[in-house]
């Protein structure tokens, strides 16, 4: 068969009679969300197995102090980034980029949170992650999402630098959007580590 | 409405300098292209971890043999399993996939071609560094060479006081990487089907492979990710101290167990759903038949892949859980098998009143039916965890799990070769060599894992690199072995048939199976653009309304 | 030692409850799945030879049957009910198994696993010895079921000796147990069934089930402290001084080390390095001198001794009967 007449046409189309799917960059993103929640409940789930079942060393409840103010910052930053994205969606440049720029100092602020704490029980209480299973569990949970926080940062950043340079417009809202899913998403993870971790554990 | 490619002459073709066109392949985003680099890149790894395990196998034809040492023998088969499952069975899947997914839902390419990619090389990268551990294994320590920990790397094995050097990083790092790459992978095909289907393809109107692809990366999402997270513990044990699987420290050794199955067991219906996918597209072409019952087939396979999440601890019957989890374990593993059930009754379905056409895919289909249902039923029998008592750690779970991988899912990645040869190259396969590389791998196949299941039940256990004279399990170790050595020339025939095709076959056409899926409306090779204009479609079988304009399935659906 | 050796591991030739009940239990499931494979098979089977294509057909298609609800409900209702039918099955043995009382006639055996060797302690009795394990036979009227601890002093390994019983695994921080009443005396072969390392395909295991005055004649000459030969004293010398009681002991001697086997009664083993080899004079020899050429890569150094020293020690183990 080397030609053919159009195929026989009843097709079902919304309304309007336009075919529309989702789109592609929420789609890729809510999978790679999944993907990482994945890998987060795994880390999670050996918290909680191995708590009280260090042998010696810091308990949590020894050293650990509650991070209201940073956490206050990391979950503040949630709803700037939303308005920016609205802002940026009226084309309010200047809106969008000041609380852009405010999302990222609230996330960066998180991250100096989260030094001063490490600092803090690094060399005041010798809690490493060799020390014992707490250690082990702890740094790698919360430092596993301090990572993610950083890779979030640094996209950020590039967006923001683009901002400077007057590049982005409302025809980039989408991509904003599938960013600030990303970023929403560091947050949601916050909210469980931190039950978790000062919570549950202590 | 052209579908065909503009014909381009050969001397215009021929006349570039081969450096260009390595360079396009390096650098392609097509994803025809990254599927079949994917797949070449697989199959030399087949040929690879096929080498070890003729080396395990011919240490194990004699009792007390000494053609390799234990250090070697145990590499072998640590490598052997983790190259098959990592570097030859996922990138073949997934290089399929690639290949077929777009142009089986009307889509020019994937959803995001450089990610496609990136997760190719990802995975080229991790199988690369799995084998450069044969020379850089031994790190500082001098100890050490390829990794010899097994493919389930258990704790506290890897721990760095039972595995000194690198070798076990070096298991660890490829596979987390390619691991990436495969979640990667699994993004970009969910989203390709979830957003780029063809006018008129509703998810019901979707072959049966895009199906069970979208299904399978879903999996991917949730069942790969539980290695990687406890492979990262393994480094930072290893590296900075850690203790998560440090049972001198009060750690697991049994978490390392629960996190590694959690995605051991997904991992093999990862493997296995696509080999149904290519099921269920080619027994109802040579049927000549629909498939029966695709909604029950769509649910069936996504119950599969949720009750699958469920199972995991049945690979741990023998660690001393209470009776109760053992009990839970028992009973969704039974359960995963109703639905699996369903599918082969399906495809019976399918065939009964059809017109077998015997053709080479064929042949192989109907192999993988005969030997999926044995494969069930012993998976069946060790659900049974008292009989598992005996059965685990035995030969009969490799008997097992190889007729589950080689007898079911190689055999339909067989099939799937011979049945989309003729779309990738525009030549068909020969069927001379075809059959004979059937008939060699089938009986090859069942001299080789028939009677292993009778050593397991002989009491034989796994990964020992020599056996006790006198135990009865003499005479069967030998005949596995020769099957072995059947197979290898099977696969001789095979490689042989996919080159000398490519310059000597027969012209294919566009659809030399008389098929109905979409692939089959382009021209053979498709262009690098897929369809000249994309097709709206009113059925699952675009192709049986085109050609049967008088009865469409669309009156039907 | 009593009885005979049965070297045929078979799982379906059981000697203890245990055994019989997964022989029992494993019977049942395997016949129906024969008849699953069977049916399946033969509908299978039929299909492609009715259904063959002919070339008369070759241009007429078959009817397009796209499925049927009432047949898709058939063949999920029956498999279910064959679902609920197996695990009520399995159900009840895991639990008679796995949640059976311990008598207070029983036998404690804790059983820990090394690489590439398994330590046997009676806690009881105050014995500890290595790689072959005696236990009693019990009957009736008198059961003597031994219940084990398995532990483990450095990776996982793998009790099993298919003839009595299913295999429990020995995980470091981990305690398992198991528990065997074999009905009639003999030597049961099994090894290690879980990777751990090197040698872990000849971590093998002898069990002795022993007539009760077998078994009480077998208690009696372990509890006893290590024979002292005035004849051996070069030998033990040599054992004494050099590195061997780091890792081994031999009780009522100085040698008091954990990491290797216990040497007190070494020669009422009939095997050494966990079955790898006979326990003859020349084999022990070569066992001290190169251990790598009977099992390369268990964890005995060659102790490079000069032949004197050698022939002495030799001389010496001879005595620990």
């Amino acid at each position: 068969m080397s030609t053919f007449a159009p195929p026989i046409v009843e097709p079902t189309f919304d309304t309007a009679g336009v075919w529309s799917l989702p789109s592609r960059g929420k789609v890729g993103m809510a999978s790679l969300i999944v993907a990482e929640s994945a890998i987060f409940t795994i880390f999670v789930v050996a918290y909680l197995y191995y708590l009280g079942k260090s042998l010696s060393g810091p308990t949590p409840r020894q050293v650990l102090e509650v991070p209201i103010f940073y956490t206050f910052c990391l979950l503040s930053s949630s709803l700037t980034i939303h308005y920016a994205g609205k802002s940026l969606e009226r084309d309010k440049k200047r809106a969008f980029l000041g609380l852009w720029l405010l999302t990222i100092v609230l996330g960066g602020l998180f991250m100096f949170g989260t030094a001063r704490e490490w600092y803090r029980l690094i060399y005041e209480h010798g809690l490493t992650i060799a020390t014992n299973l707490f250690g082990t569990t702890y740094y790698s949970l919360v430092g596993l999402h301090a990572f993610h926080v950083t890779a979030g940062l640094i996209m950020l950043s590039i967006v923001l630098a683009f901002s400077l340079a007057g590049r982005v417009t409302p025809r980039h809202f989408g991509r904003i959007d599938v960013l600030a899913l990303y970023w929403h998403f560091v947050d949601a993870v916050w909210v469980v580590v931190f039950t978790v971790v000062y919570v549950i554990g202590r | 409405m052209a579908s065909d490619a503009v014909a381009i002459s050969r001397t215009e073709v021929e006349d570039r300098p081969w450096v260009d066109t390595l360079h396009e392949w390096v650098t392609t985003v097509d994803h025809k292209r990254i599927g079949l680099l994917y797949i070449l890149f697989a199959l030399v790894f087949l040929v690879i971890a096929g080498l070890e395990a003729l080396v395990i196998r011919i240490q194990l034809m004699y009792p007390h043999n000494d053609f390799v040492s234990p250090q070697v023998f145990n590499r072998m088969f640590t490598m052997h399993g983790t190259t098959m499952i990592f570097f030859f069975a996922m990138p073949i899947l997934f290089g399929f996939g690639n290949y077929l997914v777009p142009l089986m839902i009307g889509a020019r390419d994937m959803a995001f071609p450089r990610l496609n990619a990136f997760s190719f090389w990802l995975s080229a990268l991790g199988g690369f560094l799995l084998y450069f551990s044969f020379l850089g294994g031994s790190g500082l320590y001098g100890a050490g060479s390829a990794p010899d920990v097994g493919w389930w790397a258990y704790a506290p094995l890897t721990a760095r006081a039972f595995s000194p050097g690198s070798s076990t990083d070096y298991w660890t790092i490829a596979v987390l990487v390619s691991g990436f790459g495969s979640i990667g992978t699994a993004v970009n095909l969910i989203a390709t089907i979830l957003c780029m289907r063809c006018p008129g393809m509703t998810l019901g109107r979707m072959p049966l492979l895009s199906w069970l692809y979208l299904t399978m990366s879903g999996l991917a999402l949730i069942g790969i990710t539980p290695l990687s997270a406890a492979q990262l513990m393994l480094l930072v044990d290893r590296y900075l101290g850690g203790h998560f699987f440090d049972t001198q420290a009060g750690g697991s050794a049994t978490l390392w167990m629960h996190f590694f199955w959690i995605f051991g067991h997904p991992e093999v219906y990862i493997l296995v759903i696509p080999a149904f996918a290519f099921m269920s597209e080619i027994i109802p072409v040579f049927s000549r038949k629909p498939i029966f019952g695709y909604p029950v087939m769509v649910a069936a396979t996504v119950c599969i892949a949720f009750v699958s999440m469920s199972v995991w601890a049945h690979h741990m019957f023998t660690i001393g859980m209470n009776s109760y989890a053992n009990s839970f374990f028992a009973i969704t593993t039974m359960a995963v098998g109703v639905p699996t059930g369903i599918k082969i009754f399906n495809w019976l379905g399918t065939m009964w009143g059809g017109r077998i056409q015997f053709k080479t895919p064929m042949l192989f289909a109907i192999a993988f039916l005969f030997q999926f249902l044995i494969a069930g039923l012993t998976g069946i029998i060790q659900a049974a965890v008292p009989f598992d008592w005996q059965l685990s750690l035995s030969y009969f779970v490799v008997a097992h799990f190889h007729y589950v991988i080689v007898g079911g899912i190689l055999f339909a990645i067989f099939a799937a070769f011979y049945y989309w040869y003729p779309k990738v190259t525009g030549r068909m396969l020969s069927e001379r060599l075809g059959t004979l590389h059937f008939w060699l791998f089938v009986i090859g196949f069942h001299l080789t894992f028939d009677p292993m299941h009778f050593a397991g039940l002989l009491g034989m256990p796994r990964r020992i690199y020599t056996f006790e004279p006198g135990r009865g399990w003499d005479a069967i170790n030998l005949i596995v072995s020769i099957g072995a050595f059947i197979q290898a020339v099977g696969i001789l025939v095979f490689v042989a048939n996919l080159i000398l095709s490519y310059w000597k076959g027969a012209r294919a056409g566009n659809d030399p199976w008389d098929a109905w899926t979409l692939e089959w409306l382009t021209s053979s090779p498709p262009p690098a653009y897929n369809f000249a204009s994309i097709p709206t479609i009113a059925s699952r079988r675009p192709l049986w309304d085109l050609k049967h304009p008088e009865d469409p399935d669309s009156r039907y659906e | 030692m009593t009885g005979d050796t049965v070297t045929i591991t078979s799982i379906f030739a059981p000697e203890t409850t245990p055994a019989r009940s997964i022989y029992d239990l494993s019977m049942f499931v395997m016949v129906i799945t024969a008849i699953i494979f069977v049916v399946v098979g033969g509908l299978l089977l039929y299909s492609i030879v009715k259904f063959r294509g002919k070339a008369a057909d070759a241009n007429r298609e078959p009817a397009q049957v796209y499925g049927s609800m009432q047949i898709e409900l058939a063949w999920t209702v029956i498999p279910i009910l064959i679902v609920v039918v197996l695990f009520l099955a399995t159900a009840r043995v895991i639990h008679a198994v796995q949640d059976a009382p311990k008598p207070s006639t029983a036998i404690d055996v804790t059983a820990i696993g090394h690489q590439f060797w398994w330590e046997f302690r009676y806690p009881q009795l105050g014995i500890v010895t290595a790689n072959e394990l005696h236990i009693p036979v019990g009957d009736t009227s008198r059961p003597r079921p031994t219940f084990l601890k398995l532990l483990s002093a450095d990776t996982d390994h793998s009790f099993w000796i298919p003839q009595l019983g299913g295999k429990t695994d020995l995980i470091p921080n981990h305690p398992n147990e198991m528990w065997m009443d074999p009905r009639r005396t003999g030597v049961f072969l099994g090894q290690c069934a879980q990777y751990c390392g090197t040698q872990h395909g000849k971590m093998l295991l002898r069990v002795s089930v022993d007539s009760a005055e077998d078994f009480e004649a077998w208690v009696r000459a372990q509890q006893q402290a290590a024979t002292l030969d005035s004849a051996a004293s070069a030998g033990r010398r040599v054992f004494e001084t050099t590195a061997c009681i780091n890792c081994h002991a031999v009780r009522g001697t100085a040698a008091n080390g954990r990491f290797g086997p216990d040497l007190t009664h070494l020669m009422s083993r009939s095997t050494i390095a966990s079955g790898a080899a006979a326990n003859t004079p020349d084999i022990l020899r070569l066992w001290i001198q190169n251990p790598d050429t009977i099992k390369p890569g268990s964890l005995m150094p060659p102790m490079q001794l000069s032949e004197r020293d050698l022939n002495a020690l030799v001389g010496y183990l001879e005595t620990l009967r």
